[in-house]
């Protein structure tokens, strides 16, 4: 019984991280359409720098906002230098994003060298909370918290706010948007930005968890193109429902057929594309 | 009519070089490089049916050759004859790519791309992580190489001209396909998929077929390397393998015959000159990948064509000035 509540709990933890991972990743992929294959390194980069910060005493949410706005510069450096160049085509911007991972694979590698780094959970997120008779890490909780506050901004971002219409007016007719006086390059930007800086944001709350090691880039690229295949592209209502189910399906997976529980991850996405190509919320575009 | 003249000469005299490669290379080390350049080459022209003719970019083509591979290597392993293994490994590699092919032409252009990688990363979750069936990290051994019409494929010269064999078969199917009417349909496919469906194709049928005969091929290039390497690992199955063959291909030009074969030579050479000396062969490949689409976005092979024409060009225009210059008014 306490087995699997714990399980569950894990899964909601997985699933909250997941989510800061996937929603910048549905805004880039999504929204923008930009097949952004760094968004894994980028999760893994944030990481390595945290630990890191958390390495040299800082603290630890000042590490995590710190490595956040280490990898928004550099996502915006690679967005105006680099990607805008290639505007619409997709080829190029695979193959440049492609090249761009396995640069900062190697790099990481280069400093960070192949051992596993796994910083302690900070002091005063250790322990538990009794509840219902059950104990419940705190540091579970609060990563799910951060997802959902992160969920509701994004949320009040795109659909209630100036800035949100103004990228939705923009991903929607780039060229109308420009003619009302919209800045779609520079608001393009700014949404890379903010999907590189959650990636890193995730990577660092998601280290005292998961550690950072190499690959992690490639391990989390696929969950998060699985999560918003399967909540739909552009639909943070879908990333996070997708992300709580990868959440479930990863931990259930692991405990009941451990061998098998990579692929389980991505049976609901091979089913998504077979019967609901849209996705479970997307929006069908003609 | 010159030009086709020009050109057979230039085949048979590329025929020559092949055939008559070992005895002017002589080391085996070497020779093994020119087999591991023709089964990647193979491997190359078959992904480029998808992405060069058909306009589908695949990430996930080291899964099928993943799995010919390990199909063939579990079947040998569990004391099968080598045709009954390979038989077996195609079909299986062959099945494989309709399911691929299903799912992942629910989608075209960034959908088809990244759902072929998140097939890739299955495939290769499988060999890594589903320890009893594969042996994970450690892989498998293959113990021995075929023996057809009772030759030894086992000396590098003999694996040489299998491998000869097999890439020579594959470039005539590739020049068949081009010049077909499938080819041609394909092509109509990537161009004007609408224009197509109006003219009463059946443009899913169509890249259906093209992902099988891609992924036939990819199959008996993923053999022919675990008969070259006598292993195959999960390493063979990950997200850089697929992205190693897509730069064989967008490296030496989309859409062309040679591109891809000269791609492979790059790639492979430059892998093994590289590992030679550093370590960070990621690290190169990364750099080649943004080096060639700032500068050469069209491939090696065109981009050299053009240049070569610009050059061309700018040299008898030169030639020409003088006479220009004397017939003016003869300013030095």
């Amino acid at each position: 019984m306490n087995v699997w509540v714990l399980l569950a709990v894990n899964s909601i933890a997985l699933g909250g991280l997941l989510f800061l991972l996937s929603s910048g990743f549905s805004l880039i992929f999504g929204l923008m359409r930009i097949p952004n294959l760094t968004h894994g390194s980028f999760f893994m980069l944030g990481a390595y720098l945290g630990v890191t910060f958390l390495d040299h005493g800082i603290n630890f949410w000042l590490a995590a906002l710190l490595s956040a706005l280490a990898m928004a510069v550099l996502g915006g450096l690679i967005e105006r230098l680099l990607l805008r160049r290639l505007e619409g085509q997709v080829l190029p911007q695979v193959l440049l994003t492609l090249g761009l991972a396995f640069i900062i694979a190697d790099v990481c590698l280069m400093v960070w060298t192949g051992d596993p780094w796994q910083p302690a959970t900070p002091r005063h997120l250790q322990g538990a909370v009794q509840a219902f008779g059950i104990f419940f890490p705190i540091y579970r909780l609060v990563i799910l918290g951060v997802a959902v506050l992160v969920a509701v901004a994004l949320w009040l971002m795109v659909d209630w706010t100036r800035l949100g219409a103004m990228i939705r007016a923009g991903v929607d007719d780039a060229a109308i948007a420009r003619v009302v006086g919209i800045k779609v390059s520079q608001l393009f930007t700014l949404v890379f930005c903010l999907g590189a800086a959650l990636a890193a944001f995730a990577g660092v709350m998601g280290a005292p968890y998961l550690s950072v090691y190499p690959g992690l880039d490639f391990e989390m690229l696929p969950l998060a193109l699985i999560v918003v295949i399967l909540g739909g592209t552009g639909s943070l209502l879908g990333a996070l429902v997708g992300s709580f189910l990868i959440g479930f399906l990863y931990n259930f997976g692991q405990a009941m057929f451990p061998d098998l529980a990579y692929v389980i991850l991505f049976l609901p996405m091979l089913l998504v594309l077979v019967l609901r190509p849209q996705g479970l919320f997307g929006r069908v575009v003609s | 009519m010159r030009e086709a003249y020009l050109r057979y000469v230039a085949v048979a005299v590329a025929l020559l070089c092949l055939v008559s490669l070992p005895v002017w290379i002589g080391n085996a080390y070497y020779i093994n490089i020119a087999s591991q350049i023709l089964l990647f080459a193979v491997f190359a022209l078959a992904l480029n049916v998808l992405v060069g003719y058909g306009g589908l970019v695949s990430l996930g083509h080291a899964g099928l050759f993943a799995i010919a591979g390990y199909a063939g290597a579990l079947m040998l392993q569990a004391g099968h004859g080598h045709l009954v293994s390979d038989l077996a490994a195609i079909a299986v590699t062959l099945a494989a790519s309709a399911v691929f092919a299903v799912l992942a032409l629910r989608s075209t252009g960034i959908g088809f791309l990244m759902i072929t990688l998140a097939l890739g990363q299955i495939v290769w979750g499988v060999a890594y992580r589903w320890a009893s069936l594969t042996n994970g990290d450690n892989g498998i051994n293959v113990n021995s190489r075929p023996a057809p019409f009772g030759l030894s494929l086992a000396g590098a010269e003999a694996f040489y001209f299998a491998s000869l064999i097999v890439f020579l078969l594959a470039v005539v199917t590739m020049v068949l396909f081009v010049r077909s009417p499938f080819g041609a349909s394909l092509r109509g496919t990537r161009d004007q998929a609408r224009r197509m469906t109006a003219l009463g194709y059946n443009v899913w049928l169509i890249r259906f077929l093209a992902f099988l005969f891609s992924g036939f091929w990819s199959g008996v290039a993923g053999l022919l390397f675990i008969y070259y390497n006598q292993f195959v690992s999960p390493q063979v199955a990950a997200l850089q393998a697929s992205a190693e063959v897509l730069l064989m291909v967008i490296s030496g030009g989309t859409a062309t015959l040679l591109g891809p074969i000269a791609g492979a030579a790059i790639v492979v050479v430059m892998k093994n000159v590289v590992s030679a000396y550093i370590v960070r062969w990621n690290l190169v490949l990364g750099v080649i990948f943004i080096a060639i689409i700032t500068f050469m976005p069209e491939g090696l092979v065109p981009g050299s064509v053009r240049l070569w024409r610009l050059g061309w060009g700018a040299l008898r225009t030169r030639a020409s000035v003088p006479s220009l210059r004397v017939q003016g008014d003869g300013a030095p």
